[in-house]
């Protein structure tokens, strides 16, 4: 590691120069700006500038019905859409106190734990390519695919789902469904050992990943990190467990930490994170209960006057939809807590000292949907 | 068949001489067989990589897509080649020419059988270590006159990585001279008949092999056009056949690698059953297969990494092998 070097220190017509690394980079997924200032190939200072992808979609809510902003949830962070979905169906039930059937909330758990799996999937993958591995990230593409396909099958969409409603869920899901989830979950776990041999355990990876882009657990909470990000920093905080949501108090599952936090402990996480939720998808096919699948909910919904803060764990933190009515059918301000602009903004504390690879290999071990900044 | 008998030969040849025919047809062959090759190998790392990657490949052009690269080529000569506004433009359109050279002329030397050598030199390996230090001059020229920031960071980097990697491929390659006694390679692959180089010197053949795949910047050491950092290095602002010119010369140094690795490691043309240059052209390619194969399996090191590897492993263990090496000749 370099010693930590300020721009004062430097006298910056000598030395220093500029890099865009962004908006188009094959590395900044999404489109994402990185000025950076360099000294050879050592950051000095990295700004993140953002709303390259800004579609407005919280002014968008104040101007459409409950019923319609369902899809624009999704496409908020096209990673966990399912989980963007279910968040902000669950926010509106807070609102009106709607009580959702058990059926329905075990399923959209279920959903959302393959969404979850699906996105890690891809955030792994997508860092272990950052650092120049690219076969890990099809094989990870392959294992993803299983999912997509399968939540296409209740959904019909394999990205930005519009699966959940206000009371339930749309369709129901079938022995089938379930049977191909447990094929799923089997091929999975044996994935890991795969893994393992190709990526942790590889010399090149390791030296990557350890000691590179460590984010204390003082900075993590300062910056209002959250997810898999704060967890490999060693702070054991997950709205899964403390709030608890949909019904995930019915399962035993754990919260994966690291100590250490490196690009190694939030790859770990990640991974362990996957079987967490493969274990919580088991216990949930397990004890699916009978019954209806959405509750008696009108057509179009009118919440009372008010506001309600809904609180939920995305693949990349913890997400919060903050919702005021006043009373009509159209919300009187919409506005979400995005994850990924606190856990990408902490890298302008760490990034300085670090080279530009470790950059890249840094961006990719937070794992951030620019989107979902932009929103 | 002896082509100096056919008549119309004789006449050339008694003419021209011996040397300035073979030179001429040798070039010509030369001229043909570096773009079918590097077509062919540009075919075998998309079919290599597909299949480790649980993908056909290409599969639509000819069968299993083996004529793929050859369209691809023709895509690359018909598109324009744009020069950056503010590009020094005669470098600009130097660095591309200039990289081809070290390809064509190095194969000068390489002895694919006992009879299939265009110049026997006494320096035959001398040749081949100076004309491919040339590719980091061209590499240097393309990333400085491209006015790119990425392409400056790739070309610095090939330079310090080129030249901070020559230095444990030569010491190991002297391993090997000291030897046989010779720099001349078909005298290296004459005295590998019995045991080949690499059961005698395992050290130096293990770091030549690290260090050619570092000196054709193959991965894991791709740090020249490193594609997740510097978008692909020092020919980002290269099109059309300008940057076909830079790849044909990586897939031509990649062939020369192995070749020079099959002349001073693994026997050269030696092999039972076929004659000398089938033995030497599978042992090339396989080669290649090889460093294919370690690319589409390993991540990228960093720039420090890979320097400190070069300077504080390989350069001592070569130079301890060496020592070695000449010890035992000597007590021998």
């Amino acid at each position: 590691m370099l010693t930590m070097k300020t721009i004062d220190d430097i006298n910056i017509n000598e030395r220093l120069y500029q890099l865009n690394l962004g908006p188009q980079h094959p590395s900044t997924h999404g489109v994402l700006h990185f000025l950076l200032t360099l000294d050879g190939e050592v950051v000095v200072k990295a700004e993140m500038l953002i709303g390259y992808t800004h579609r407005g979609h919280e002014k968008m809510a104040e101007n459409r019905i409950y019923e319609q902003f369902y899809p624009n949830s999704a496409r908020m962070d096209y990673l966990s859409g399912m989980i963007f979905n279910t968040g902000y169906c669950e926010a509106v039930e807070k609102l009106c106190g709607i009580e959702v059937p058990k059926r329905a909330r075990y399923i959209r758990v279920i959903t959302s734990e393959l969404n979850r799996v699906a996105s890690h999937l891809l955030g792994v993958m997508d860092f272990v390519m950052g650092i120049g591995a690219y076969t890990p990230f099809l094989y990870g593409w392959d294992d993803r695919e299983i999912i997509l396909d399968l939540l296409e099958t209740i959904t019909g969409s394999r990205l930005t789902y519009n699966y959940s409603r206000f009371g339930g869920v749309r369709v129901d899901i079938d022995q089938t469904f379930c049977d191909s989830a447990r094929r799923f979950i089997d091929r999975m776990r044996e994935r890991f050992k795969l893994y393992n041999d190709l990526i942790t355990g590889n010399i090149i990876f390791i030296k990557r990943t350890v000691g590179v882009g460590v984010i204390s657990k003082d900075v993590a909470l300062d910056y209002g990190v959250t997810g898999p990000t704060l967890r490999g920093s060693g702070v054991n905080y997950d709205v899964r467990k403390s709030e608890p949501y949909s019904s995930y108090e019915d399962f035993n599952f754990e919260i994966p930490t690291k100590e250490e936090g490196d690009c190694m402990a939030r790859y770990l996480v990640r991974l362990a994170e996957i079987e967490q939720s493969l274990r919580i998808i088991e216990q949930a096919m397990n004890n699916l209960p009978d019954g209806p699948i959405r509750a008696d909910v009108p057509c179009f919904i009118t919440p009372p006057a008010g506001d309600c803060y809904h609180s939920f764990e995305s693949a990349r933190g913890a997400v919060g939809y903050y919702i005021v009515s006043d009373g009509t059918r159209i919300p009187y301000r919409l506005k979400v807590r995005a994850p990924s602009f606190s856990n990408l903004f902490v890298m302008s504390k760490i990034i300085p000292g670090h080279f530009v690879a470790d950059l890249v290999a840094i961006f990719g071990s937070i794992d951030v949907t620019v989107p979902e900044i932009d929103r | 068949m002896n082509m100096t008998q056919l008549p119309i030969i004789k006449d050339i040849y008694g003419f021209l001489g011996p040397d300035l025919l073979v030179g001429v047809v040798g070039l010509l062959l030369v001229l043909i067989f570096v773009p079918l090759n590097s077509a062919f190998l540009v075919w075998v790392e998309r079919k290599v990589a597909g299949h480790i990657q649980l993908r056909p490949g290409p599969m639509e052009v000819g069968p299993h897509g083996i004529l793929q690269s050859l369209i691809d080529a023709v895509k690359l000569m018909c598109k324009e080649m744009i020069t950056p506004d503010l590009a020094d433009k005669p470098l600009f359109w130097m660095a591309p020419c200039i990289v081809v050279i070290p390809a064509i002329v190095c194969f000068v030397v390489i002895p694919f059988s006992p009879v299939m050598q265009i110049r026997e030199l006494n320096v035959g390996i001398l040749l081949i270590f100076a004309f491919s230090s040339i590719s980091g001059l061209s590499i240097m020229m393309g990333g400085w006159a491209s006015n790119n920031k990425y392409s400056l960071i790739g070309a610095v980097r090939a330079v310090a990585q080129s030249i901070a990697y020559e230095i444990p491929l030569l010491l190991s390659t002297m391993s090997v001279i000291i030897m046989s006694n010779s720099f001349k390679m078909s005298q290296i692959v004459s005295d590998q008949s019995t045991v080949w180089n690499f059961i005698l010197q395992p050290v130096a053949a293990i770091i030549f092999i690290i260090c050619s795949t570092a000196e054709t910047n193959r991965a894991p050491f791709d740090l020249v056009e490193a594609e997740s950092e510097l978008v692909s290095g020092f020919h980002t602002e290269y099109t059309g056949m300008r940057d076909a010119l830079f790849f044909m010369a990586e897939y031509t140094a990649m062939f020369i690698a192995s070749s020079m690795a099959v002349v001073l490691f693994f026997g050269g043309w030696h092999g039972p059953f076929f004659s000398g240059i089938v033995w030497f052209v599978l042992k090339a390619y396989f080669l290649v297969f090889v460093t294919v194969w370690i690319r589409w399996t390993f991540p990228r090191l960093r720039f420090d990494q890979l320097m400190n590897f070069a300077w504080k492993v390989l350069i001592p263990i070569s130079l301890l092998n060496l020592l070695v090496t000449a010890i035992v000749i000597k007590v021998l």
